[in-house]
């Protein structure tokens, strides 16, 4: 760490002392941010492929339970990626903290990359935690894994980016929590964790195809399986769409100061 | 010529039907000890917080050492340095880990460290540097926010009301403190609640109310501008003569505190109370302060002794 302290030009140095500060900040609390994450989605493949083996065939030659683990480990990412940034900022906002960091000459884009990046991280972290326990009970192939790459890093930098608006928009714990509850939960549920859309009704099918998370999560899945719901190309558009059109709102926010400076 | 500190031109910020500031012009020159002062709601947070990018002000400009606020934010940021009023903090860490990052944030690496440490040391926070902020007294929190100010070196520090609610003892410490850093070449701007720590501190002055200065000028300008004393009675059980209601400033519980504008006031005042067959149980002449000048201009009653 001091070795990579010491490699840091000046300039990027408030946005890198951010961006550990934040690393820090989860790790501190790694079971809450971590183990936690990776306990729950664990019950998850427990119990679903139990009740479910043998009932449901979801892609051919595929077993339930090896289905149901991308899903869930991007399950776990999006959730994770979007309460590192959403917590951090909301608990700092409430606590006063957050003047530390305004008081600077961090630009709102360094701020964004600090966030964001931890963000990834634990997102991605919590990932591939999920990952490295569940091969140990299910086999699981990785076809293309640049596909799962890429999900991966950018449906935990959607989540985070969607975790910053959050932060900076909540003024309580309450109305993050409903962000929580009632926008990232059933989004996620609906998109295809634990069920291939084909399975559903076509007004369903159609309803799905407008949640984001539904793209994510099959793009990432056809990394691991080489087949999907749709074609992880238009999975790869619609994600990087969204993540642009959050990024741009994001940092439009953080450049006029909304709720931060007033 | 120098440039200021700071130079704050016509700041107006208005919070919906509300004029916080309303056109704020000052200069404060490098190596100043300079006060702030004025009730609550008078405008002395709302104006640093605009000095540090806190606020944005609905019209007028800031300079920090000459670079903008807005148009230059960042070296002005890097050349001012804020303790704020509330006792925030960062749950998460301890005393040491909290200042490095905020070295960190102003661009320092690991050269700083020697600094750092220097800083805790002089704030008597040594034994504490590994002790996580949560677990920190109010005085010493206190303390630590001062030294998140000082991290960078900044040659501009603003100290937002540093002693409020903090012991005697503490208090001196901190005065020491920050006379030393006045000392070393740091211009200071001190808002406070409390006139005698003006009055001991601060070379000038300003007087804020309702979002405007009223009063600017030399600490010693000010009290100069009021010549007059004060006559200080106990009289016991006795209530004062009518004849000096005019020159009463405050009373309670036996103790009148009457306003001479000249000393032969003295003997009137004595008289009268002769003439009323009032004895005096104890008597005190006292010189003018800053609450007495303040006071004429802001015209808070006597009896908010520490002005709010």
């Amino acid at each position: 760490m001091k070795l990579i302290d010491d490699m840091i030009s000046p300039a990027w140095r408030g946005t890198y002392t951010l961006f550990k500060k934040e690393l820090f900040r989860f790790w501190r609390v790694a079971f809450q941010t971590v183990a936690s994450p990776i306990l729950t989605a664990l019950l998850y493949l427990l119990i679903f492929s139990h009740a479910l083996e043998g009932h449901v065939q979801v892609y051919k030659g595929v077993q339930y339970q090896a289905f149901l683990i991308p899903g869930l480990i991007m399950m776990s990412l999006l959730q994770n990626a979007f309460a590192n940034s959403s917590s951090s900022l909301v608990q700092s906002k409430i606590m006063g903290s957050i003047v530390f960091v305004l008081l600077t000459p961090i630009s709102y884009l360094q701020f964004f990359c600090a966030f964001l990046a931890a963000a990834i991280i634990r997102g991605v972290l919590v990932g591939f935690s999920i990952y490295v326990v569940a091969i140990w009970f299910v086999d699981l192939p990785i076809t293309h894994p640049a596909w799962i790459l890429a999900f991966a890093l950018l449906g935990s930098a959607l989540l985070g980016t969607f975790g910053i608006i959050a932060g900076i928009w909540a003024d309580k714990f309450d109305q993050m929590a409903a962000f929580q509850n009632f926008v990232i939960m059933p989004l996620t549920f609906l998109s295809g964790v634990f069920y291939s859309i084909h399975s559903l009704p076509p007004i369903w099918q159609a309803i799905s195809k407008f949640n984001p998370f539904f793209y994510m999560i099959d793009g990432f899945r056809y990394g691991f399986f080489g087949q999907g719901d749709i074609s992880p190309w238009i999975s790869l558009t619609v994600v990087t769409a969204f993540l642009l059109v959050l990024a741009w709102l994001c940092l439009k926010m953080l450049k006029s100061g909304y709720k931060l400076r007033g | 010529m120098t440039i200021p500190a700071i130079q704050i031109n016509n700041i107006h910020k208005q919070f919906g039907d509300l004029q916080a500031l309303n056109g704020i012009d000052l200069t404060i020159n490098q190596g100043e000890f300079f006060g702030l002062l004025g009730p609550n709601g008078a405008g002395k947070s709302t104006l640093i917080n605009v000095m540090a990018g806190l606020l944005k002000p609905t019209q007028g400009n800031v300079a920090i050492m000459g670079h903008d606020t807005v148009n230059a934010y960042q070296a002005a940021r890097m050349a001012l340095g804020v303790v704020p009023q509330e006792l925030v903090f960062d749950p998460f860490f301890n005393v040491r880990e909290m200042l490095r990052f905020q070295a960190g944030y102003f661009g320092r690496g690991r050269e700083n460290d020697v600094w750092v440490d220097e800083v805790i040391e002089s704030l008597g926070l040594t034994d504490k540097a590994h002790t996580n902020m949560r677990k920190l007294s109010g005085g010493m929190k206190r303390r630590a926010l001062i030294a998140q100010a000082l991290v960078h070196k900044p040659p501009v520090i603003v100290l937002d009301e540093p002693t409020a609610g903090v012991d005697v003892e503490l208090r001196q410490m901190l005065w020491q403190f920050i006379k030393r850093l006045n000392k070393d070449g740091h211009t200071i701007i001190l808002t406070t609640h409390y006139l005698e720590e003006a009055e001991t501190l601060c070379e000038r002055v300003a007087m804020m109310k309702d979002g405007k200065i009223v009063a600017l000028d030399t600490t010693a300008n000010l009290l100069s501008k009021l010549p007059g004393k004060n006559l200080r009675l106990v009289l016991g059980e006795a209530t004062l003569p009518t004849t000096l209601f005019p020159m009463l400033k405050s009373g309670q519980n036996g103790v009148f505190t009457l306003a001479l504008t000249e000393l032969s006031q003295i003997e009137f005042a004595l008289s009268e109370l002769r003439k009323a067959n009032i004895a005096v149980q104890d008597m005190q002449l006292i010189e003018a302060d800053l609450e007495d000048v303040f006071m004429s201009l802001v015209g808070v009653h006597a009896n908010e002794k520490a002005i709010a």
